[in-house]
């Protein structure tokens, strides 16, 4: 079997999906990879949910400004064609139906298309929402990154999330170290898995209704440094 | 005359007392006044109520704050410490010293717009079908169950910004005006922290916030 998809051939699958002159938000962790991995010719507009659309690359040594980051803090860049404004526009942006297409990380995604992706209950830890529920309620789709198994082997992919939720009904499509697939009418449908996964092994580290495209085709990903 | 420079940070600072509600921009370093969130701590102040994004940039300028409990409210979108093992602020809400609203960063935006804009509540879909709106008013639009939020408005409102006038007009940089532009509007009393006051006023296509918003002005470089 192929080795499953590391962080970055994850994040390089779901940036395959951007369409040129797109409106992209990318969550925190493995979403913010794909801008990396975008093919070059695509122009695509990152929005940050802290009052940019256009991120930039990451700027060179000594071209860093505090006062310009994006929503996982890092210092950035602003793009050709940018615009800065601040977080009630920002949001009226998500919540108001603009952007095409949001990438978020989740703990769990239901056959229904539930997204769990805030409360990992975590004891002694406060909560942390951020600008998720928003995103994942506002964009036009909503896709997932996240590993396709827990560390202990539990499923990821469910009937239904037992975490807290961040929206209900509304993820499209999921990325994960095995397979893409598409939620729609309350269950899984394998896109692409990784060469040499049987899908007895897949439906054994899936729980929920999973059916396969007529299609279904092999996941590969280029050989990507971290 | 209008002049809303003032000549220090203690001066700037004049009359927020204890059981003050403080709005506090920011969105990691850019825009956070971290100056005047340091003085927070001075004169005794204490029962405070925190409007912020993220409470632990409080705690990182100013950890004097939840170290003496001198807070008794937040309403936040991100209530976690960068630790595994629990910050301060964490502490003191699992032990009940520490009251949270935990909400969604748009509606925490649109809330303080709101209580800029003269509108007392509204409506959203951010939220519905998750825990934080058990319990809550909801009413269908159109086919899809939102959620009422209330506007919210504070005593003070402290943030920073690259340049102003001493009309109080304030000019942005990069991604500084995030939660503080609204937060200004919000506010009785808008405190600004700035790396430049400008001489000449500021061009009026070039003022991000009018200074109509802004009653305090205090150079800070930083």
């Amino acid at each position: 079997m192929t080795a499953p998809l590391s962080r970055e051939q994850m994040a390089w699958r779901a940036a395959q999906d951007l369409a040129d002159g797109s409106y992209v938000n990318l969550g925190l962790g493995m979403p913010v990879l794909a801008a990396n991995y975008a093919p070059g010719e695509r122009e695509i507009f990152y929005h940050s949910e802290n009052g940019i659309l256009g991120v930039g690359p990451i700027p060179e040594p000594g071209y860093e400004d505090p006062e310009l980051v994006d929503a996982g803090s890092r210092m950035v860049t602003l793009r050709q064609g940018a615009a800065v404004f601040d977080s009630a526009a920002s949001f009226a942006m998500i919540r108001g139906g603009h952007l095409d297409i949001t990438i978020l990380g989740a703990y769990q995604v239901a056959a229904n298309g539930d997204v769990a992706n805030w409360d990992p209950l975590t004891p002694n830890k406060g909560p942390l929402i951020g600008g998720a529920m928003d995103l994942a309620k506002g964009a036009k789709a909503v896709h997932i990154i996240m590993r396709h198994n827990t560390k202990d082997g539990g499923a990821r992919l469910v009937t239904a999330c037992t975490y807290p939720l961040t929206a209900p009904g509304k993820v499209n499509r999921v990325y994960t170290d095995l397979a893409v697939l598409d939620v729609d009418a309350g269950r899984f449908i394998a896109r692409e898995i990784i060469p040499g996964l049987s899908r007895d092994e897949l439906e054994a580290r899936t729980d929920g209704p999973l059916i396969f495209a007529d299609d279904c085709c092999d996941l590969i990903a280029p050989e990507l440094s971290p | 005359m209008i002049n809303k420079v003032v000549r220090d940070i203690a001066q700037a600072m004049a009359g927020v007392t204890s059981g003050a509600s403080i709005m506090i921009g920011g969105f990691g370093n850019a825009g956070i006044p971290a100056a005047l969130i340091r003085t927070l701590s001075d004169n005794d102040l204490d029962n405070l109520t925190l409007i912020i994004n993220a409470i632990r940039r409080v705690d990182e300028c100013e950890p004097v704050l939840f170290a003496e409990q001198r807070v008794s409210h937040v309403i936040s979108t991100s209530f976690r410490g960068p630790d595994a093992l629990p910050s301060n602020f964490e502490r003191q809400w699992i032990e009940g010293r520490v009251s949270l609203e935990i909400q969604p960063q748009g509606t925490f935006a649109e809330r303080i717009r709101a209580g800029g804009a003269g509108i007392a509540a509204f409506y959203t879909p951010t939220a519905v079908g998750t825990p934080l709106v058990e319990g809550r008013e909801l009413r269908e639009f159109d086919g899809e169950t939102c959620v009422l939020e209330t506007a919210l408005t504070a005593d003070v409102a402290l943030l920073r910004a690259q340049k102003a006038d001493r009309f109080g007009n304030l000019f942005f940089q990069g991604t500084q005006a995030n939660f503080g532009a609204a937060m200004a509007t919000a506010a009785a009393l808008t405190i600004v922290e700035v790396e430049e006051i400008s001489d000449e006023p500021l061009p009026p296509e070039q003022v991000h916030l009018p200074g109509i918003y802004v009653q305090r002005v205090v150079q800070v470089s930083r």
